[in-house]
């Protein structure tokens, strides 16, 4: 393997990784609510602002913070506030967090204006390292260690907590949990503010290296898509999967296909539908 | 059936006169309601007769409009040809789009749609050798005896009217009753022995043509075209106008989209916050009314005459 084929790898791995923490919140709602939030993309822009205006004053660790904690509660509040009004039905769901994406990404329009924004990064991510002889930035490899600690952490969250063995029984079959004594609201509250807060901490990482815009929501969130349909809802290993699978392809097309990177991702996601409908890993609801 | 006709034929006389009453701006406004009107017809036979929410419709509209502007100011061809190119154009990807999207239901569909119309943005916005990137493609495109506001006007409400004729001579056709069958339950179809995935190819794909042609009569009319005829807002607000008419009546397509052109101008005039208004009537309408206006007025005549109103899904 040449240089170059080893840093497209690793940017497609450390893209992977983002996309991993950004598709790793949907999945999870989508598994346990079954609701696709489409307003994923927005609370992911959403993030990457409020990052970058507090790491721009009090760095990169408190951005991080404070995206988390505000995107976390809007999605709180986006599932307490409205969803809970269209509750058991599918459809009209999608389309009240398609109308919310709208309202976020006109309202970040308003305050941050159409500009460019990137997230400043501490010195100590700055600059490139060697990787098995080539040089790499830092701060990518810095995303790719956090996409595999996050994933470790879900998967102890999901495995070894009683949250997570909530989650676990909901995603199955909520309403036998209720039965059973589950405050299930409060775990779909929790979940959602879960999955809200994973789209704040990527909007922060990933607007330190792929820039912050109008539009760039919906970017992430077709990502996004493309990773839960390839790996399957409410599948944390499936989201795995489709991340580095997407990642890559992404990677190596826009080397290959620069004008039509976009498509080439779309290419196995058609194949894996046309064999497995639910995705790689997905179960029949 | 007669009342139905009267409805139809009054409507037809109303976009009639306008013209004669308006003035040209108004004249505008009335040929993109006409031209969305049918958009969301589109959007509406999958959406309230097959129970199919596409959010991939903008899609099939913006890649029409491409191709006619593509066809009359780049490779210097006849608008006719151009306008014939596009809706073969938008028919065949509403096809491919049928072969991956009709084995799926629900959110998945609409998942799925909007996935797929989200490469053919991507497309449109990075192959900019061909589609003029960001730019766009623009060109004096009219054919010249439509190039004034009334003729073609003129032309486009008879293009939309034939169309909407079309569309309800289809959806109540038995090929419509056997969609509407598979809305409201497909395994039954299924065991009656109706073959579900071809009708629901066959839906997409005529579904397609109708979006095309309103792609390329806009081409037409804007004489320009960029990635945000193709973006998801697009899709968006092709369903919300179906939405908002009430999913399952084509007649609310046309109110539908009379409804939200006028506020886009109207609050366009005084704030730039448009996506905001679009946005929170989509909340707004979801919350409290999700069978739209024709749909809610149905429903309470319905109940008036005490029998159970029949509420498709939006």
């Amino acid at each position: 393997m040449n240089g170059l084929n080893l840093f497209g790898l690793l940017n497609g791995l450390t893209f992977a990784a983002l996309l991993f923490v950004v598709a790793a919140g949907f999945t999870l709602i989508f598994g346990l609510l079954r609701i696709v939030n489409l307003a994923h993309g927005a609370l992911y822009l959403l993030g990457g602002y409020t990052g970058f205006a507090v790491a721009s004053r009090a760095g990169f660790a408190a951005g991080i913070v404070a995206a988390m904690l505000v995107v976390g509660l809007v999605g709180a509040g986006l599932q307490a506030g409205l969803l809970r009004f269209v509750r058991g039905y599918e459809l009209r769901q999608v389309l009240l967090t398609l109308g919310v994406a709208f309202i976020l990404n006109d309202l970040g329009l308003l305050v941050w204006g159409g500009d460019t924004f990137t997230v400043p990064i501490p010195a100590a991510l700055q600059g490139a390292t060697v990787v098995a002889g080539v040089y790499y930035p830092k701060y990518r490899l810095f995303v790719l260690t956090l996409g595999a600690a996050v994933f470790v952490l879900l998967w102890l969250l999901l495995n070894r907590t009683r949250l997570g063995a909530l989650i676990r029984a909901g995603v199955d079959d909520a309403e036998t949990t209720e039965a059973m004594g589950v405050n299930i609201q409060r775990v779909f509250l929790l979940t959602f503010a879960l999955g809200a807060t994973l789209a704040g901490l990527g909007g922060v990482v990933g607007g330190a290296f792929l820039t912050l815009y109008p539009g760039a929501d919906s970017e992430i969130l077709v990502f996004s898509l493309a990773v839960v349909i390839i790996g399957g809802r409410g599948s944390l290993a499936g989201a795995a999967v489709g991340a580095v699978l997407v990642g890559l392809l992404n990677s190596f097309g826009q080397v290959l296909f620069p004008e039509l990177a976009y498509f080439v991702i779309f290419g196995p996601m058609a194949a894996i539908l046309a064999f497995r409908p639910l995705g790689l890993f997905g179960r029949a609801a | 059936m007669t009342r139905r006709f009267l409805v139809a034929a009054s409507g037809l006389l109303v976009f009639a006169v306008a013209p004669l009453l308006l003035p040209t701006y108004q004249v505008s406004v009335a040929t993109q309601v006409l031209i969305f009107a049918m958009l969301a017809m589109a959007v509406d036979i999958l959406a309230g007769f097959a129970g199919r929410t596409s959010l991939g419709h903008g899609a099939l509209f913006g890649v029409s409009a491409y191709v006619t502007v593509y066809w009359v100011a780049v490779e210097g061809g006849s608008p006719w040809v151009g306008v014939i190119l596009g809706v073969l154009a938008a028919t065949a990807l509403a096809a491919v789009f049928a072969l991956l999207a009709i084995r799926t239901s629900g959110v998945y569909f609409l998942l799925l749609t909007l996935a797929l119309g989200m490469v053919v943005w991507g497309v449109c916005l990075r192959w900019s050798t061909v589609t003029g990137g960001e730019n766009g493609l623009r060109g004096a495109i009219r054919p010249a005896g439509l190039a004034g506001q009334i003729p073609f006007y003129y032309a486009v409400l008879a293009v939309a009217a034939v169309a909407g004729f079309a569309a309800y001579r289809f959806v109540n056709s038995p090929f419509g009753l056997t969609l509407r069958g598979i809305r409201d339950g497909e395994s039954r179809m299924r065991s009656l022995g109706y073959n579900v995935p071809l009708h629901l190819f066959i839906a997409f794909t005529l579904s397609g043509t109708l979006a095309g042609t309103a792609g390329a009569l806009s081409a037409l009319f804007n004489e320009f075209v960029s990635p945000a005829t193709v973006s998801l807002a697009q899709s968006v607000q092709a369903l919300l106008m179906a939405i908002v008419g009430g999913i399952g009546t084509l007649a609310g397509a046309v109110l539908g989209a009379g409804v939200i052109i006028t506020l886009e101008n109207t609050v366009s005039a005084y704030t730039e916050r448009w996506p905001t208004v679009m946005g929170s009537m989509f909340v707004l309408l979801m919350i409290f009314a999700p069978e739209g206006i024709l749909g809610s007025s149905r429903a309470l005549l319905l109940r008036r005459r005490q029998s159970t109103p029949e509420r498709p899904n939006p």
